[in-house]
Formats: C-alpha cells, sequence, structure tokens
C-alpha cells in the first residue's frame, strides 16, 4: 500500500501552537499493533479529524492522548507536557466525550455536573456557577433535575458534552459525538461544537459519519490498520484522492467497455461502476450514447466518503 | 508504588452523596437486623443455653452482630455495588478521564466501603443500648474501630472484584470465604468449642474471628492482651489486601 502521509513533514522545526505533537506514536497489545507509529499534530483553535474504519486504531489514540492508556513507543506531547509524566495536569486541562455514555445514573442531569467538578477540585460555588451554565448552553435547563435513565439519547450526548466543558478545558476530545443520533440531535450537537471552535477551543473527534466529518473538521487524518493513510483538509483529500465528481453508472458490459476503449480509470463499487473526474459530463455523455439510455447515468460531486472508501476499500471490518 | 493525594476523597464522597439519595432504604438493614437476630437467637434459642463463659447469651452474640454487620456492608460493597459501577455504570472509566487517578478510585471506593460498615456499627449501637447487652460508655469505641474493620473486608473485596471475570462469580468468595465466616469466627458459640486445628486456621485465616474478639472485649468492657495481637493482625492485612487491591485493579483497568 502507498502511504501518502509524510513523515519527514514533521522533523521541522517545532510550530507554536501545536496542542498535541504525536511522533511515531505507537500502542502495541500482546498480539496486535493497535497503532503503528503514527505521526500528526494538532493545532491550536482548530477542528482536527480520525477518520477510519472500526479497528483502525482511533479510539487507542484518543485514549492515549487522554493519558489513560499508556504508549508503548514514541512520543506523545499534549500541551507541551508529556503523557507519561504530566497525567494529571493534562487530564486536568482536558474535557473528555466518550463513545460510551457514563454519565453516572445516581444522580440527575445538575448533580452530574457538581459531581464530575468535585473530580477537578472545582470549589462548589464556582461548580454550581458553570452547570447552571452548562445546562443552558447545552439547552438542557428543562431536565436540571431529571435523573439520567429518563434523558434521550441526544439529551444524554448533551450533558455528555456539558460534564465535558466544566472545567473550561482548551482541548476537547470527542470520541464519535453524535452516534445513535437522530438528524435533529446531530444538527444541535454540530451548532454546540461549532460555537465552542468560535470561542476559540481545539478539538479533537473521532467519527464514522463523513458527512460530520466533512462539516466540522478543519483537517483530518484518515487511518487503517494503526496507520495514518492521508492527512489534510477535506476540501484537498477530496480533490486530491477522488476529483471533483464522479460519473456513476449501472455495471453493464457496454459501459465498462466503453471505458476501457477509453482509457478512462474507473472503480466497481457493487453493481455500479464509478469514475472519478474532473470533467465528468465529457464521460457521461459518452457513456449515455454507448449505452442508448438503457442504464442510468449519473453524475454528482465527490465526497470524503468516496475518499474514505476508495483508501480503505469496501470489505466489511469486524 | 501507591500515589493517593486528597482526590481520593472527590471519589467517596460520590458514594456518600449516592448513598445519602436513597439513605430510607439504607437504613433498614442495621435497624432490623440486631433486632431479629437478638429475637430469635438470643432471646429466642437463647432461652436454652444459661451462659456462654458465664455471659448472658444476647450478650455474648451482641458483639458478633455488629462484626457481621460491618463485614456484609462493607464486602457486598466493594463486591457487587463496586462492580456494578466498575464493569456496568462505567463510573470508573468516567473518574480516571478527570485528574484523579485509578489508584485514588480504588482507594476511595475501599475507604467508602469502611465508611458504610462505621455507618452501619453507629446505626445498631442504640438498638443494642435499648436492648441492654452492651455496656457503656466503651461500646462508643465499637464506632471508629467499625472503620478499620470495614476497611478490612473492603479491601479483601475489592481484591475479589479486581479478578473476578463476572458479577456472577462473586457469588464464589460470597458464598465460600464470608458465610463460613459469619458461623465460625467464635460468633454464636465460642472458638474454643472446635478442635485446636480448626481454631488456628481461624485465627490465622479468617479476618471476622478477629473482629468479633476485639468487638467484644469492647463490649463487655473488658480487655485483654490479646487483643493487642488482634489489633496488630488486622493493620497488617488491612494494610497489604488495600497494597494489592489497587494493584490488581491496575492490571485489570489501564491497558
Amino acid at each position: 500500500m502507498l502511504y501518502l502521509h509524510d513523515p519527514t513533514a514533521y522533523q521541522e522545526a517545532e510550530r507554536i501552537g501545536d496542542i498535541i505533537v504525536a511522533q511515531d506514536l505507537e500502542k502495541r497489545f500482546e498480539d496486535l499493533v493497535a497503532v503503528d507509529r503514527i505521526s500528526f499534530r494538532v493545532r491550536e483553535g482548530e477542528v482536527f479529524g480520525f477518520l477510519g474504519p472500526n479497528g483502525a486504531g482511533k479510539t487507542t489514540t484518543m485514549k492515549m492522548i487522554q493519558c489513560i492508556s499508556p504508549k508503548t513507543g514514541g512520543t506523545l506531547e499534549v500541551f507541551g507536557m508529556d503523557v507519561d509524566t504530566h497525567q494529571q495536569e493534562i487530564k486536568s486541562r482536558l474535557g473528555v466525550v466518550p463513545q460510551e455514555t457514563n454519565l453516572d445514573p445516581d444522580f440527575s442531569t445538575y448533580q452530574n455536573l457538581l459531581v464530575y467538578a468535585r473530580y477537578f477540585g472545582i470549589p462548589k460555588h464556582e461548580a454550581e456557577r458553570r452547570a447552571e451554565e452548562l445546562l443552558a448552553f447545552m439547552q438542557l435547563e428543562e431536565k436540571r433535575d431529571v435523573l439520567i435513565e429518563k434523558l434521550s439519547g441526544g439529551m444524554k450526548r448533551r450533558l455528555i458534552i456539558a460534564r465535558a466543558l466544566i472545567n473550561e478545558p482548551r482541548l476537547l476530545i470527542l470520541d464519535e459525538p453524535t452516534i445513535g443520533l437522530d438528524p435533529q440531535a446531530r444538527h444541535l450537537i454540530w451548532e454546540k461544537l461549532r460555537n465552542l471552535q468560535a470561542k476559540g477551543n481545539t478539538l479533537v473527534l473521532t467519527t464514522h459519519y463523513l458527512d460530520e466529518a466533512e462539516r466540522l473538521c478543519d483537517r483530518l487524518v484518515i487511518m487503517d490498520h494503526g496507520k495514518i493513510l492521508v492527512e489534510g483538509a477535506p476540501a484537498d483529500l477530496i480533490r486530491e484522492h477522488a476529483g471533483s465528481d464522479v460519473v456513476e453508472v449501472k455495471r453493464v458490459e457496454t459501459a465498462v467497455a466503453r471505458l476501457d476503449e477509453l482509457g478512462v480509470d474507473y472503480d466497481l463499487a457493487g453493481d455500479v461502476v464509478q469514475v472519478f473526474t474532473d470533467n465528468p459530463h465529457e464521460i457521461a455523455r459518452d457513456l449515455l450514447e454507448v449505452c442508448r439510455h438503457k442504464a442510468a447515468v449519473t453524475v454528482r460531486p465527490a465526497t470524503l466518503e468516496d475518499v474514505f472508501l476508495r483508501l480503505t476499500g469496501r470489505s466489511l471490518r469486524e | 508504588m501507591v500515589e493517593i493525594s486528597s482526590r481520593v476523597w472527590s471519589v467517596w464522597r460520590r458514594n456518600w452523596d449516592a448513598f445519602l439519595r436513597t439513605y430510607r432504604v439504607n437504613f433498614i438493614p442495621p435497624f432490623v437486623e440486631p433486632v431479629l437476630y437478638l429475637l430469635a437467637l438470643g432471646f429466642g434459642l437463647g432461652t436454652y443455653i444459661e451462659a456462654v463463659d458465664g455471659i448472658p447469651y444476647p450478650v455474648f452474640i451482641a458483639p458478633a452482630l455488629v462484626s457481621i454487620s460491618v463485614m456484609y456492608s462493607a464486602f457486598f460493597e466493594c463486591t457487587y455495588s463496586s462492580y456494578v459501577r466498575m464493569y456496568y455504570q462505567k463510573t470508573f472509566d468516567a473518574i480516571i478521564a478527570t485528574p484523579v487517578s485509578i489508584d485514588e478510585v480504588i482507594a476511595g471506593e475501599m475507604l467508602w466501603g469502611a465508611t458504610r460498615g462505621m455507618i452501619y456499627a453507629a446505626l445498631m449501637l442504640p438498638v443494642l443500648v435499648i436492648f441492654d447487652v452492651v455496656a457503656m460508655p466503651s461500646s462508643l469505641l465499637l464506632i471508629p474501630f467499625a472503620f478499620l474493620a470495614g476497611l478490612l473486608f473492603a479491601a479483601i473485596a475489592m481484591c475479589f472484584t479486581a479478578i473476578t471475570p463476572s458479577i456472577d462469580a462473586l457469588n464464589y468468595p460470597s458464598f465460600l470465604f464470608i458465610t463460613p465466616m459469619f458461623l465460625f469466627s467464635g460468633t454464636f458459640f465460642p472458638l474454643d468449642l472446635l478442635p485446636q486445628p480448626v481454631q488456628y486456621f481461624a485465627l490465622a485465616a479468617l479476618p471476622l474471628t478477629h473482629i468479633v474478639s476485639v468487638n467484644r472485649a469492647i463490649t463487655l468492657a473488658a480487655f485483654s492482651p490479646i487483643n493487642l495481637f488482634s489489633l496488630a493482625w488486622i493493620a497488617v492485612a488491612t494494610l497489604l489486601f488495600f497494597l494489592l487491591a489497587i494493584r490488581l485493579m491496575r492490571r485489570r483497568l489501564i491497558v
């Protein structure tokens, strides 16, 4: 496999404003390398995404950044501090939105925030002020005194984000922030995350939703098998790895034969033939003619999903 | 090495707050249990027993009832309840995302288990005073000693929680370790009725034996040098299991 990711880029002099710096970061378990010597930098104030199929190493990377899973190789600095030696200092400045809902079911919405504030040593009076503010920000005021089990999925996610903000962190780590939510709930969370970025927070997120990544991330990496395949801004990655548009046609012999004849590169995706190109209309017209309107030809803009599938393949994971 | 800061109390406080939210349910056992045992065993069965070593039977079993209650409350808190918080509720995961370390989470859980034992002893005491089966004021010592006894059982419990493959497997220590202790630790009959080797075994390996021995000295206001041996045994065992629990939990939770 070709690694488009260039490790030498990281040997430049350290840039000011990098909030996370990973160099040859590795996490090895007994029988598996979950994260295989990856290097990346997250700049202050940006939204940085980790994309990849299940088992790509995204969550493991998040856990190493959070100082809860020790790395087995390489270096990793958060806020300029080593994760091995400054766990408490790093954790006190981080906000974490975990993949699994781990709100405290023994307490109400409001109490969840207060109990969590205590773990950071935030004085009670200050904690109460912040909790009220965060309930308002996340639109949870009406659910203030409700037990966790009575909240909907979207409300729980919003409360977890509110909880992650209780220590006023500069850096927020979000592992699948909108997993399992309906479109309304997702849009609300996106809006809140953009608000946070506008306030100067740095956000690092993992997601399976490529539209989410395209919308939110300033830069992202696509990981697979513990390695980083590509890194860049979503629009750049699309242009570089998929072209501007995609022409899709049903997989019929005449169409495939015509594409071979033209010498155009195409991908087979199930019963559809995909052509990634910068001049879609010419190819579409050509295909329509040879197929004599027997097979539908569509043209659409290329998306991050196209890049993702081209780079990580179509085979099912797990 | 174990590193524990004052953050440990934020974990303890979480459990205290949760306990207070459901205090009505939590306060029933320490009031009801001694009444039932005293009525059934002390004054029911006890009418057939004249005295144990010159002590009326209800007076003989009173310190055992406190010891058993402390054992059960601390042990079950740090097995089933801690396991639920760790595995099902993911509460530990949520806490270690903050500056609180895994060592502090586990220490806080054990200190809470000990506190719960102490709360139960404190709630039982007035009942025992009303039945006139404990000497006062020496029996006030039951309360602080219950914290130490509770910490011992909490630490042993946490070791089992750290190695158990599932919540059901916690039934093994409950039935094979705790239940025999309930019966064979000088609780309802004196230890010296048992064969000599069993006595030695009880003294060496059944923590409740030492707890009952100290509590009985407290409620009878009759202290002897053997109590110092028991206290030393308890102190050493508590420290060892406390440190072992943290080690085992680190191994389980840090991946």
